[in-house]
């Protein structure tokens, strides 16, 4: 199937897509890779009258280093992300989350900022960027504000960004040196995760001292394990050494039961997902 | 409508087309190039998987209009004008890496991108760079064969004494 009829605008800067989309507003969508705009349109499970093309807008692509952070513009592709140095020495959990989106061809289109702007539950960006506590810089008519993980993810598909507001880049505070692994559990190739865990940790000598873990597809936004975090403070860097505190990570969470699961068997892959995750991490 | 000029298969074209026009559809529908196939309503098939500008993508998931001003690769232009196969082509013919060869555009095509970044792939990585390509016959045992054996042969092409050429 192909999409309803729309008009097409593709701006070329910042201001030109804010202007179009206030001109268009609740008419209007716009669009980034396309990756999951597109099987929506064809779908017709929406049908706007305006699509607004950021794709070739160059200011909102490419990662630069910032200091105590890194920025990952919001069009920057998955593949552009996770071939990066700088992603990778100082936010390797981004770089692990970001190999394990979709299939390739997917991630030559999809975007870093598309995917987090797009708040799928079961989308792989989520909990890394929570757990990472990322910043999110939102772009609109009354200037640029700053958006922490915490309050950016609202709902179910659902962000704190505005109708009249874009998504330009996201800041990552460096994590350099802590290990990383993103442990996703499916059951068919290139799909979405029925559950994955996003876990990055410092270790020192066996032990470890700082963790920070991220939960997919466990509630209707991604979730931070802080239980986990807390118990994992002096943990022993081993499977072992994890288990107790793993326990943790089904705390406050609220999973879907769908025809993948139901939401007593993701608690359960939450915690095996959780020790697997921050073991690896930990290269214990 | 909107005007769009792009490179495809190496060749200049420029048309008028509906925004919502989906890539695979302009080159099937507008340009006749009916190389590129369609397997499924869901961008999960990869059957029409080509080029633009160089990397993989599924081109029934990008619009015609977003390939603008780009340049489009097609199983169409991968042989050699004499017929000559590329070695990936080759590969699955000699591994029968095809049995109905619905998915084969498409494998072939991802083939190529994969064994672009890494040459050299170890039998997993060629099966995770195939995994947004779908084949229901073969059972993927024989594809992950000829990609295997086709990055053999491109490193035997490179290999090969310079000289053949004055040789012929
Ligand atoms: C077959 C298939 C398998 C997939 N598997 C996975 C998977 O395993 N894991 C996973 O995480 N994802 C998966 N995806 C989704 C993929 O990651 C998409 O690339 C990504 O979710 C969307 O990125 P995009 O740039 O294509 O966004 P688009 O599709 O262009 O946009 C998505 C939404 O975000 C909005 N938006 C985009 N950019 C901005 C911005 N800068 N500011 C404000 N709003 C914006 C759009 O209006 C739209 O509503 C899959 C997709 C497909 C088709
Ligand atoms: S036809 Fe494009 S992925 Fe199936
Ligand atoms: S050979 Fe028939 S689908 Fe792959």
């Amino acid at each position: 199937m192909i999409p309803a009829p729309f008009e097409y605008v593709a701006p070329t800067s910042v201001e030109e897509a804010l202007q179009a989309l206030s001109e268009h507003g609740d008419d209007a969508k716009v669009m980034a890779g396309g990756q999951s705009l597109l099987p929506v349109l064809r779908m017709r499970l929406n049908a706007p009258e305006w699509v607004i093309d950021l794709g070739r807008i160059d200011s909102m692509r490419g990662i630069r280093d910032d200091g105590d952070a890194i920025v990952i513009g919001a069009t920057t592709t998955h593949h552009d992300v996770l071939n990066d140095a700088l992603v990778k020495e100082h936010a390797l959990l981004i770089t692990k989350a970001a190999t394990e989106v979709a299939d390739a061809q997917i991630r030559h289109r999809g975007t870093f900022g598309g995917a987090l702007a797009h708040a799928d539950p079961a989308g792989d960006l989520g909990a890394p960027a929570l757990a990472l506590g990322a910043e999110f810089v939102i772009v609109g008519p009354g200037g640029t504000r700053t958006v922490a993980a915490d309050d950016f993810f609202v709902d179910l598909f659902e962000t704190a960004i505005g109708e009249d507001e874009l998504l330009t880049e996201v800041r990552i505070p460096k994590h350099t040196g802590w290990g990383a692994h993103y442990e996703k559990f499916v059951r068919v190739a290139h799909q979405w995760p029925i559950v994955a865990v996003a876990a990055t940790v410092k270790a020192d000598g066996g032990t470890i001292s700082e963790a920070r873990v991220g939960l997919t597809n466990m509630g209707s936004t991604p979730l931070r394990a802080g239980g986990v975090e807390e118990a994992l403070a002096g943990a022993a860097a081993s499977e072992d050494g994890v288990r107790e505190a793993a326990e943790k990570a089904v705390d406050g969470t609220n999973p879907p039961s769908d025809l993948n699961g139901s939401a007593e068997y993701r608690k359960h892959l939450a915690k095996v997902l959780t020790r697997r995750a921050v073991a690896a991490a930990a290269g214990g | 409508m909107t005007k769009i000029s792009m490179r495809v298969d190496q060749e200049n074209v420029t048309d008028d087309v509906e925004p919502r026009m989906l890539l695979v559809q302009y080159l099937r529908e507008k340009l006749g190039k009916t190389g590129t196939v369609i397997g499924c309503d869901t961008s999960n098939c990869g059957a029409c998987t080509v080029h633009l500008n160089g990397r993989s993508v599924k081109s029934c998931n990008v619009l015609a209009v977003q390939a603008d001003g780009g340049t489009v690769d097609t199983i169409e232009r991968l042989a050699d004008d004499d017929g000559t196969l590329h070695p990936v082509q080759e590969a699955f013919r000699e591994c029968h890496g095809l049995q109905c060869g619905f998915c084969t555009p498409g494998m072939i095509m991802q083939s190529v991108d994969l064994l672009n970044e890494n040459p050299d792939p170890t039998e997993e990585e060629v099966r995770l760079g195939l995994e947004g390509n779908l084949c229901r016959c073969t059972g993927y045992h024989n594809i992950v064969k000829s990609v295997l054996y086709a990055a053999q042969l491109k490193k035997d092409a490179a290999n090969a004494p310079q000289s053949e050429g004055a040789n012929a």
